[in-house]
């Protein structure tokens, strides 16, 4: 009977869901006895001939990590698609889109003029120089891939059956994710591999919630010592809790609560929420000055709203990608994607 | 006929770097380029968020080293809301970032570096790995380099909230103060530490340096190069990687400047490229004089071997006897890249040794762990030594601490040209008349893997090594031939 086989893959990632596969610590070296890795670009000497020399569907399951930036991360992971029966969105980049999909609110020109042009103090480049696909050399022809305007999370390029959510996963549910396909008692195509409940549900701070929450002010992290026992939606500072998914750890508060900090929802919403952001400022809206609400204006609510510095950046920080927003709007949507 | 030679390791941190190698009519290296074929715009889209929250934003810019953009976004938070951090708080950092240094260099001897030593340059490549490691060293042994890895990283995430993108830290301080139970239990870890990293300059010993095959690699003049060398020092000049004076000195190891990092752009300028996305970074006053090393060129470089380069001892006193011996072995300033891989693990020993210290003292569990910013937040600069190298985050607010501009020089990228250049000078050594195997394909990366550049972040994971393929082009970009690792 052969091993199964699997194969890990990463697009526009930081290499933080690469560690977190070898954090499975010496469960690895279970993993290495139970399949084989038939391509792991950052660990095995296995090529992308290695790949496309395979028959389709040869590989159980492919677990790809990053988001989708360049065409030969989309022709991966097009190809991976091909030649495995599962594939697996891997961390938050592949799953919504991650942190690098905050250059939604962007394009290629501001990109390119503030890391090599005036937006960047110690860079020396009068003639504004940047990186080209094709550059002649003295000695002959250099090639760049092109980078594109557009950020995408995986299921934007090709068909996913599951996904592990988290920037990045935690190991014990990688581990049980790889048991579940290896036993193969799946659940319906396209669930995420994590719990059903929000962070919230599962928080040891939730007790600390009054019957009615009610807040008349926002403060930001930076300017308060938060108490370590209470929630933070209570005292007005924000935190992604009541519409991020949990899992991040096996029990108890989330990895970020546990620090001190609140939760900026990188597991991302849970299956019934449709839009983070939208349902966040619902939630938002529900307990800012509740207590006065009668006696205001709705230029007092406004200014209790504004009290939110970076909506966009707070709500979308892991999937503006995949949001309604999806992207800053272009002056020519057609060249958006490239 | 000329000829390109393409590198292309398709294993890279973002996307994947390429190494292009041109070859005159008689099949000698004209000359050869380092291409990093990505760009995430880190820059550009930190703009409009709260300054507070980069120190959660750009440690996404590494998974292997989110600690250490974590801690020097803090830093450079420090400096934008004019707020110094409590004494405890500064150690608790200091804390985190020794536990952080030594898990990642010792990822960077067994999984990456290591291979190439322990196992031999020339074994087959299928072995050149961490498993090959293992079975040299024995089962035991990695399982004793996994678990001291995992402990390590325990004290990340219990003050970080996690060890992959930890968020602990704030303006003025850290969010989270440490126990007295979990201090000793800490001090258990960081004491089997220091065990641990005199462990590994035995191997080390045993493995490398008494091996004149190897030896010879080390100091021979494939592997040199003459440039300057840049590292953050304490006020005696020993080496501090959390914080101190940017010393720089010279190709014959005089200082040449120290300046604070908030001075950097006095300092330092990227000269861009159009043929990689990837900036190269020299000093000012010296000037861009292209890819050339020489007191005359502005090229320089940074990480273990340039910070001990420009550090005058170390601060604890296991290292500073090694400090003393690699010198003694290879002379003051050492300009053998391959030494870039001893220095690290005088530098594990240095960050496990401080460990102790820091955890010996009650003092850390005191819990005055913040002071709040009371100043009009307006810009500021975080520096601190990555364990590839300098690093400077450089934030630009309004009053309201809202982002108008950032500015980031990656450790990796101050070595920039210095890798182009080793592995030029590597490939001009090793290929002549036309002459190309797969031997040079391993001694091409030993010419760039000393330096741990984060590009290959992707071989800090499992079996360190990358599959490499080479494309022999004539002029018209035909494949006349075809190389594949095994």
């Amino acid at each position: 009977m052969p091993k199964p086989k699997v194969a890990f893959y990463w697009c526009a990632s930081c290499g933080g869901c690469e560690e977190a596969i070898v954090d499975l610590n010496e469960d690895i070296l279970k993993v290495v006895e139970l399949v084989d890795i038939v391509f792991w670009p950052c660990a095995m000497d296995f090529k992308y001939q290695d790949v496309r020399d395979m028959e389709d569907k040869e590989i159980t399951v492919a677990f790809i990590n990053g988001a989708i930036r360049t065409d030969e991360q989309e022709e991966m992971a097009k190809l991976l698609r091909k030649k495995s029966l599962l594939v697996v969105a891997f961390g938050a980049c592949s799953h919504l889109g991650g942190i690098p999909g905050l250059a939604n609110f962007w394009d290629r020109k501001t990109i390119f003029e503030s890391s090599y042009g005036k937006g960047c103090p110690s860079v020396d480049n009068p003639d504004f120089v940047v990186p080209q696909t094709v550059t002649e050399v003295p000695e002959g022809e250099l090639e760049l891939p092109a980078f594109h305007n557009t950020v995408k999370s995986l299921d934007q390029v090709i068909d996913v059956d599951y996904y592990l959510p988290g920037c990045s996963p935690a190991p014990y549910l990688t581990m049980q994710a790889i048991e579940a396909i290896l036993s193969g008692e799946l659940p319906e195509k396209g669930t995420v591999l994590a719990p059903e409940k929000t962070l919230c549900d599962v928080c040891d701070r939730n007790e600390t919630k009054p019957e009615k929450m009610s807040i008349s002010q926002i403060k930001r992290i930076s300017e308060v010592i938060a108490d370590p026992e209470k929630c933070f939606l209570a005292e007005g500072i924000i935190c992604l809790g009541p519409i991020t998914r949990a899992g991040c750890t096996e029990e108890g508060s989330g990895r970020c609560i546990t620090a001190n900090m609140p939760c900026r929802g990188c597991y991302g919403p849970p299956t019934e929420v449709k839009d983070v952001g939208g349902k966040m400022i619902s939630a938002l809206a529900s307990i800012l000055g509740l207590e006065n609400e009668e006696n205001m204006s709705d230029e007092d609510v406004e200014k209790l709203m504004n009290q939110v510095v970076d909506p966009a950046g707070y709500f979308y920080r892991f999937s503006l990608p995949t949001s309604l927003l999806r992207r800053k709007r272009m002056n020519n949507p057609a060249k958006e994607d490239k | 006929m000329a000829k390109k030679i393409s590198i292309d390791p398709i294993t890279r941190l973002e996307g994947h770097g390429k190494i292009e190698i041109f070859l005159d009519d008689d099949g000698n290296v004209k000359n050869a380029y380092l291409q990093v074929p990505e760009l995430k715009g880190f820059e550009q889209f930190c703009v409009g968020r709260p300054v507070e929250e980069l120190a959660r934003i750009t440690p996404r810019i590494c998974g292997v080293c989110p600690t250490t953009h974590h801690m020097c976004s803090t830093k450079a938070l420090d400096a934008v809301y004019h707020v110094k951090p409590t004494e405890t708080a500064l150690k608790l950092r200091r804390l985190i970032y020794d536990a952080f240094m030594a898990e990642d260099h010792l990822l960077h001897f067994f999984f990456l570096g290591g291979p190439d030593f322990v196992v031999g340059p020339n074994a087959p490549a299928g072995e050149r790995n961490i498993l090959g490691v293992i079975g040299k060293v024995g089962v035991e042994i990695g399982k004793k380099v996994i678990d001291m890895r995992r402990r390590l990283r325990s004290i990340i995430t219990h003050l970080g909230g996690r060890v992959i993108h930890p968020v602990c830290g704030l303006p003025g301080g850290i969010s989270k103060g440490l126990a007295e139970d979990q201090r000793q239990a800490f001090l258990k870890v960081a004491k089997d530490s220091v065990e641990f990293s005199k462990f590994c300059l035995q191997v080390f010993n045993d493995i490398v340096l008494k091996n004149d095959t190897y030896l010879d690699l080390i100091v021979g003049d494939i592997f040199q190069h003459q440039t300057y060398y840049m590292g953050l020092v304490d006020e005696n000049n020993k080496e501090d990687l959390y914080d101190g004076m940017v010393r720089v000195v010279d190709p014959t190891g005089k200082e040449y400047v120290k300046f604070a990092g908030k001075d950097y752009l006095d300092h330092i300028v990227e000269h861009v490229e159009p043929w990689s996305y990837i900036k190269f970074p020299y000093l000012k006053n010296v000037g861009w004089k292209g890819f050339e090393d020489g007191i005359d060129s502005g090229v320089y470089r940074v990480a273990p071997l340039a910070r001990l380069n420009v550090a005058d001892g170390m601060k604890t006193p296991l290292a500073q006897a090694e400090y003393e011996k690699m010198f003694e072995t290879l002379g003051k300033p050492s300009h053998h890249t391959l030494a870039f891989h001893w220095a690290r693990l005088i530098e594990v020993m240095y960050v496990c040794e401080e460990m102790v210290q820091l955890l010996e003292d009650k003092f850390i569990t005191n819990p005055d762990i913040r002071n709040l910013p009371t100043e009009t937040p307006d810009e500021g600069v975080g520096v601190i030594e990555a364990p590839r190298g300098t690093l400077f985050h450089h934030y630009k607010t309004d009053e309201n601490g809202m982002v108008s501009g950032v500015n980031l020089i990656v450790a990796t990228v101050n070595n920039s040209a210095a890798i182009s250049m080793s592995i030029a000078k590597a490939a001009k050594n090793l290929i002549k008349n036309g002459k190309v195997d797969d031997g040079l394909l391993n001694m091409v990366e030993m010419a760039f893997r000393p330096y741990d550049p984060c590009l290959a972040c992707a071989t800090h994971s499992l079996p360190g090594k990358m599959p490499l393929i080479v494309n022999i082009r004539d002029k018209n970009r035909e494949i006349i031939k075809k190389i594949k690792r095994d």
